[in-house]
């Protein structure tokens, strides 16, 4: 699929020239020139992932809307759970046959590149246009050269906390480095605020944090060649750290899923989680005043920085693939470019109050980042947040150690006590190893 | 020329009136839709899956024939041994459970008693509400922060902090099963109360006559007499014991640290989230010789006449 159109060159031509952001004079539109229009009497069908907010679809729909009104394309808008999502485009991807258009998670688009359409001309037009893309962003949507998937945006995940806790524990905020974090955990707890970080299975929430732990302190799963370094004297550093942490959670935490942590939150049982912004959604929104006060007694902060000097935070990631099988692709990119320029991203990242994260440079300057200052830890989490399997490759030997929670279960197990750091590190080499075997 | 029509249209339909007149023909026409049925719902798709098992195939890649070797990995795979440790475990101590109280729950109902059609509507109901919203229900009773069983005994003064019902390995398995053996009592209670129907009470009275009491009674009427239908009973439930995922699937996802992942879990999660569909099937696939012996097992082993009539086997 290694064709360059004239217009792909063109493009990429003028995007050298020029320095983007829409967001200043505007004098850049005239460079980044969007010209393909979608194919006469085209419909698609479209398929993301279940609203989490009630502004994030109602805006989509809106937009969607504004799109079939200006370029006569008929657009069929369809919501899968989040779990179901992953499931659903792979099978459409086996059997050839379903949405055109499939808003999907982390690498799904390494799973099957050969049945994605190429969509560099749409990525390298909104990354010319809007100050370019982040460099996760070209980690998750290029392979070899080409762009296979536009990234949509990040829901991000940051330090969750209780301001007047963590004042009553003397801190005035989340220390950003390791021993200071772990000050404040144990602090928290003494006064019965304990911390609380998912160790169960939960997709989102226990991969999050854990890798970053990992990360943190310089440990990985695999290095730029893909083999297997999980076992090193870095990993087992984060382990033992882990252990000290883990004595500072409220109990019950090996088990918990996704929504666990939101509940104990806004329960008031734990004084500190790593979370979405979906928590202070939620108590900023409930009916019930003593909830609402946790909202105002709430703010984010990154997750801390270990002896590697800069952030290892891992997060959702949402790009947008066409299937090759789609018999309107031209109408499909121009759907995904639609919804990418700045009239309809910036209402519908503010309607979605900031829970997914922009993934293009000039969007930085979005007014939801600022509407309200405890938006603003979610602000970069593209721009600083590594891929799922840092250092290596994304793919399918990347893909089943992460669904087999290779990089947790480590982790809980040495929280458990059911296995020392070293014996923990050797057995996580050893499952990540069954993968990259081939 | 409608006359003529008429009379070809009597003779081709004599010719298929005489094929079908065939007794072999017959049988085959009448077995051909249930037969088609189960070689496209049935055959096809545990063939296409034991087929898998023996590729690499992947998500979006069809993949080749590699052999034993998704076999070979998995032998050598703890995750994977533990699963099968896991549901072999499961099954049998919820089995036993199940059939157990499930018995006890069907002699009882077997007893006449006030609304008696009330209350055996009421002991189904369990087995009637979707799986899913049963183990939402449990998820709930059995969380860290806000199990019910918890905070009653915290309130009634009993204990001091909170169960950790799902965190540690071995209390999540028995939490886990104690789920599953209530959805499943319903279903052997009512299954063996049909069966305690069928004895005829002719039998008590003349084993009464004969001074049986009330255990010799059990034990020699009812337990021969309830012996076919609980063979049955017993190879379903073992099935759906041993194929069980939605509640393990929605309370715990495996965790923790993979101390409750069954076979049928992990397949899944190997498969589809995980994208290797190859070593999926094969995790599936190696649940089949259990299944048959579980199968055979209740079948050869306890519907034995001679043991069903009161003797012994040779």
């Amino acid at each position: 699929m290694i064709n360059i159109t004239r217009r792909d060159t063109l493009k990429i031509g003028a995007g050298a020239a020029a320095g983007a952001t829409l967001f200043g004079t505007g004098a850049l539109g005239a460079e980044a020139k969007w010209e393909s229009k979608p194919e006469k009497g085209a419909s698609l069908r479209v398929l993301r992932p279940a609203k989490f907010v009630q502004g994030d679809e109602t805006l989509w729909l809106e937009n969607t809307k504004k799109f079939e009104a200006q370029t006569g394309v008929k657009v069929r808008v369809d919501s899968e759970g989040w779990e179901d999502l992953r499931p659903k485009s792979a099978v459409a991807a086996n059997v050839g046959k379903g949405p055109d258009i499939v808003y999907g998670w982390y690498d799904d688009a390494h799973q099957y590149p050969e049945k994605l359409v190429d969509v560099t001309d749409v990525a390298t037009y909104l990354g010319n246009k809007y100050g370019g893309w982040f460099d996760v962003c070209k980690k998750y949507g290029m392979r070899r050269n080409r762009w296979i998937s536009v990234p949509l945006g990040a829901p991000g995940s940051k330090i969750n906390y209780r301001i007047s806790w963590v004042k009553e524990a003397g801190f005035d905020s989340v220390p950003r480095d390791l021993p200071g974090f772990l000050k404040l955990c144990q602090a928290l707890k003494a006064k019965g605020h304990p911390a609380g970080f998912a160790l169960g299975n939960a997709v989102g929430d226990a991969n999050g944090w854990c890798h970053w732990l990992v990360w943190s302190h310089g440990g990985k799963m695999v290095d730029d060649k893909d083999n297997v370094v999980i076992n090193s004297p870095q990993t087992v550093a984060a382990l033992e750290y882990v252990k000290e942490l883990y004595a500072t959670f409220i109990p019950g935490t090996l088990s918990w899923l996704d929504p666990s942590n939101n509940k104990a939150f806004l329960d008031g049982q734990v004084g500190l989680t790593g979370n979405g912004i979906s928590i202070y959604y939620a108590a900023k929104t409930s009916q019930d005043p003593a909830i609402r006060r946790i909202a105002d007694d709430m703010d984010h902060a990154q997750y801390p920085i270990g002896p590697v000097g800069r952030p290892t935070e891992v997060n959702l990631v949402v790009p947008a693939m066409i299937f090759k099988y789609s018999k309107f692709p031209n109408a499909a990119k121009d759907y995904i470019r639609f919804m990418m320029e700045e009239e309809q991203y910036a209402p519908w990242a503010t309607a979605s109050i900031g829970y997914f994260s922009h993934p293009l440079a000039a969007y930085d300057k979005l007014p939801i980042w600022t509407a309200d200052p405890k938006h603003t830890p979610y602000r970069d989490t593209m721009r600083t947040m590594q891929w799922t399997s840092y250092s290596g490759s994304l793919g399918y030997a990347s893909a089943g150690v992460l669904a087999d929670f290779v990089m947790v279960n480590m982790v809980a197990s040495v929280c458990s006590g059911s296995k020392s750091p070293k014996d923990a590190a050797a057995e996580a080499q050893k499952r990540a190893e069954r993968y990259y075997k081939v | 020329m409608a006359i003529l029509v008429q009379r070809n249209g009597v003779r081709r339909g004599r010719t298929l009136l005489e094929l079908l007149d065939d007794r072999r023909v017959l049988s085959f026409l009448f077995m051909l839709p249930a037969g088609g049925l189960l070689l496209i719902f049935l055959t096809y798709p545990l063939g296409l899956g034991i087929w898998l098992g023996f590729t690499d195939t992947k998500i979006g890649r069809p993949g080749i024939f590699t052999g034993l070797e998704n076999y070979v990995s998995l032998f050598q795979d703890s995750v994977f041994l533990l699963s099968v440790f896991n549901t072999i475990l499961y099954t049998s101590v919820a089995t036993v459970l199940k059939f157990g109280l499930g018995l006890w729950l069907a002699l009882l109902l077997n007893n006449s008693m006030p609304f008696k059609a009330f209350i055996r509507a009421i002991v189904l109901l369990p087995y009637i509400v979707p799986t899913v919203l049963s183990a939402i229900a449990f998820w709930w009773i059995y969380d860290a922060q806000f199990s019910i069983i918890s905070y009653v005994l915290v309130e009634l003064g009993w204990i001091d902090t909170y169960i950790d019902f799902l965190g540690q390995p071995n209390a999540a398995r028995a939490s886990l099963i104690a789920a599953n053996v209530w959805r499943g009592i319903p279903f052997v209670a009512i299954c063996l109360l049909a069966g305690l129907q069928t004895i005829s009470p002719s039998l008590y009275e003349a084993a009464a006559i004969d001074g049986a009491n009330a255990w010799n009674r059990f034990r020699h009427v009812t337990v021969p007499m309830l012996m076919p239908i609980l063979s049955v009973v017993l190879t379903f439930s073992v099935l759906f014991t041993f194929t069980d995922f939605q509640l393990i699937y929605a309370i715990t996802r495996g965790g923790p640290v993979n101390a409750t992942h069954l076979m049928a879990t992990l397949a899944f999660q190997r498969a589809i989230p995980g994208g290797q569909l190859g070593e999926g099937a094969a995790i599936a696939t190696a649940m089949i010789p259990f299944l048959i012996f579980a199968t055979l097992f209740s079948y050869y082993g306890l519907q034995r006449r001679k043991w069903q009539q009161g003797g012994r086997d040779d």
